[in-house]
């Protein structure tokens, strides 16, 4: 009996080691890094984006006197493109192109009553900051799950306030909405490795990525999300366009 | 016995690599709950033990809060405001900043002092101990726990002798952070944004009346006003104003928030003999 639970114990320890191995051989993987590129589009007549009502504040409604604000759950640019959307690589990443966090800080400003970017990416602990560029009060109030490890908080924002500087602890879709100004809805998709958010046109690309074969992901707020298989070569460049039906 | 430990062991650094992506946002079962027991509580120089509230929280909490802590007791559906989520760990009475989880104290004073305009009632018949036992037992129902530390209270300065210009003072410090928002300029709840509010759940949600003479939920001590809103009321619409309001214009703003209230106060009188009136939102920053 002896015998054999020592010979579990070593075999399990090899097994240990060797993931470890695994884990630490894609350090080795940082030259060469490839990218992922494409559009993605919406099919079919983009739903209509009702206008908001901000004479609630005229600080808000005077801002957009000229220029009326829309909801922005769709945003659909020439051709087809669809803003807003985020693309990540949901498997196939190991090692340190899945774990290293940007150094950069991504920032989520508030702007006329409206959030600029309505959907902002980051990286697990990577930080971001909340500014307000606006002569009103906001509160800035992010309303994840509490279970997945990132916290709910809520912060005031009055004319003039500096930054909230923050980050979150688990990947995660987390909405943010000023209570104070209930049209203000927006978005932080917060992932494991490179990302990227589609532009007006709705193309993206996705840098540093190691080569190898992966699986994107391509997040929509109204459309949820769709998968590709795409394979990188080293220094090279991958292309996944993804399509969303209007419903 | 020989091959049950052989395979168990073999498993482990599996099962080891299988719970490292993360950890799911699945309901805490009974099972999980059972292993929690252990959990402690400390306020004073009083110790909880999470085991010996078993009993308490069957008789006293069960039928609102539920047998899992998640607020889905029996008769959490004829309740408004919801029981309390015990699970997540979110609490609007904290003495922490925002996003943190409040102090032993913290949970054992919301036993004790109830909560007003809501159907959790004031649970001081219990003895201190029983109190400092169910602490203990509301810890075991969230992870949080197990994974983080209650947050540091906020400092609070001694209080200041209440003047005319301190109060003076807290008019302009309401008008600057835009407390009228939702409060209205007379604190009648009746401003632009009250009545779209809504909680963490998605109900609606009031803000807080402070003409109609009810105590505000976290305590009506000067002290208690002054951590409502330099902590915020987590899972509700009110936020922290801890980096915008420096701490002895908090005070100012305690003073001024007294004004409005139905209660006889000093500041109340003092504001009369001013002859205060409620802030112009449409005047320009710093001339109220």
């Amino acid at each position: 009996m002896k015998t054999g639970f020592s010979r579990a114990a070593v075999l399990s320890v090899v097994v240990l080691v060797f993931c470890g191995a695994l884990l630490l051989n894609q350090k080795v993987n940082a030259a060469g890094e490839g990218k992922i590129s494409g559009t993605v589009k919406l099919d079919g007549t983009a739903p209509h984006m009702k206008g908001i009502d901000m004479s609630k504040d005229p600080y808000c409604s005077k801002a957009h006197a000229t220029d009326p604000a829309h909801l922005e759950n769709v945003v659909v640019g020439q051709g087809g493109g669809l803003e807003n959307v985020v693309l990540y690589i949901s498997e196939g990443l190991s090692g340190s192109a899945l774990t290293e966090v940007p150094t950069q800080v991504a920032v989520f400003d508030q702007k006329n009553c409206v959030y600029t970017p309505h959907v902002l990416a980051m990286d697990v602990n990577q930080k971001f900051k909340v500014t307000t560029s606006d002569q009103t009060t906001h509160n800035i109030h992010p309303n994840p799950n509490p279970m997945t490890g990132n916290i709910p908080w809520n912060q005031s924002q009055p004319p003039g306030a500096s930054p909230v500087e923050k980050s979150w602890k688990a990947t995660e879709v987390i909405p943010v909405q000023c209570n104070i100004h209930p049209w203000m809805h927006g978005w932080f998709v917060v992932i494991k490795g490179p990302y990227a958010t589609t532009d007006a046109s709705g193309n993206y690309t996705i840098n540093n990525v190691p080569p190898g074969s992966y699986t994107v992901t391509a997040w929509q707020e109204e459309y949820n999300t769709q998968t590709q298989k795409v394979t990188v070569a080293a220094g090279g460049t991958g292309s996944a366009n993804f399509t969303f039906k209007a419903k | 016995m020989r091959t049950r430990l052989g395979k168990w062991s073999l498993l482990l650094p599996a099962a080891a690599l299988l719970a490292l992506p993360g950890i799911s946002s699945a309901q805490l079962t009974q099972q999980d709950l059972a292993q929690k027991l252990t959990a402690e509580s400390h306020v004073a120089n009083m110790t909880g033990h999470a085991k010996s509230a078993a009993a308490d929280y069957r008789r006293y909490c069960v039928g609102c809060h539920g047998e899992l802590g998640d607020g889905n007791g029996e008769n959490a559906v004829w309740l408004d405001p919801k029981p309390r989520n015990f699970q997540l760990g979110v609490f609007k009475c904290r003495s922490t900043p925002t996003g943190t989880l409040p102090t032993d104290s913290d949970l054992f004073d919301s036993i004790g002092r109830g909560f007003d305009r809501s159907n959790m009632p004031i649970w001081n018949t219990l003895t201190k101990q029983q109190r400092v036992d169910l602490v203990a037992w509301i810890k075991h129902f969230s992870p949080r726990w197990a994974n983080e530390k209650s947050g540091d209270p906020i400092t609070i300065p001694p209080e200041p002798e209440v003047t005319p210009e301190r109060i003076k003072a807290g008019r302009e410090v309401f008008a600057r952070v835009q407390c009228w928002k939702c409060h209205g300029v007379a604190g009648q709840a009746n401003g632009p944004s009250a009545s779209t509010l809504t909680d963490d759940l998605g109900r609606p949600i009031l803000p807080y009346n402070f003409t109609e003479g009810s105590r505000p939920k976290c305590g009506d001590t000067d002290k208690d006003i002054y951590r409502i809103f330099m902590t915020g009321l987590d899972g509700t619409p009110m936020p922290s104003f801890a980096d915008n309001i420096k701490p002895e214009e908090a005070w100012d703003l305690v003073f001024y928030l007294r004004t409005f209230m139905a209660q006889p106060s000093k500041e109340k009188a003092m504001a009369k003999q001013l002859g205060l009136k409620p802030v112009d939102p449409n005047a320009p920053a710093g001339q109220q």
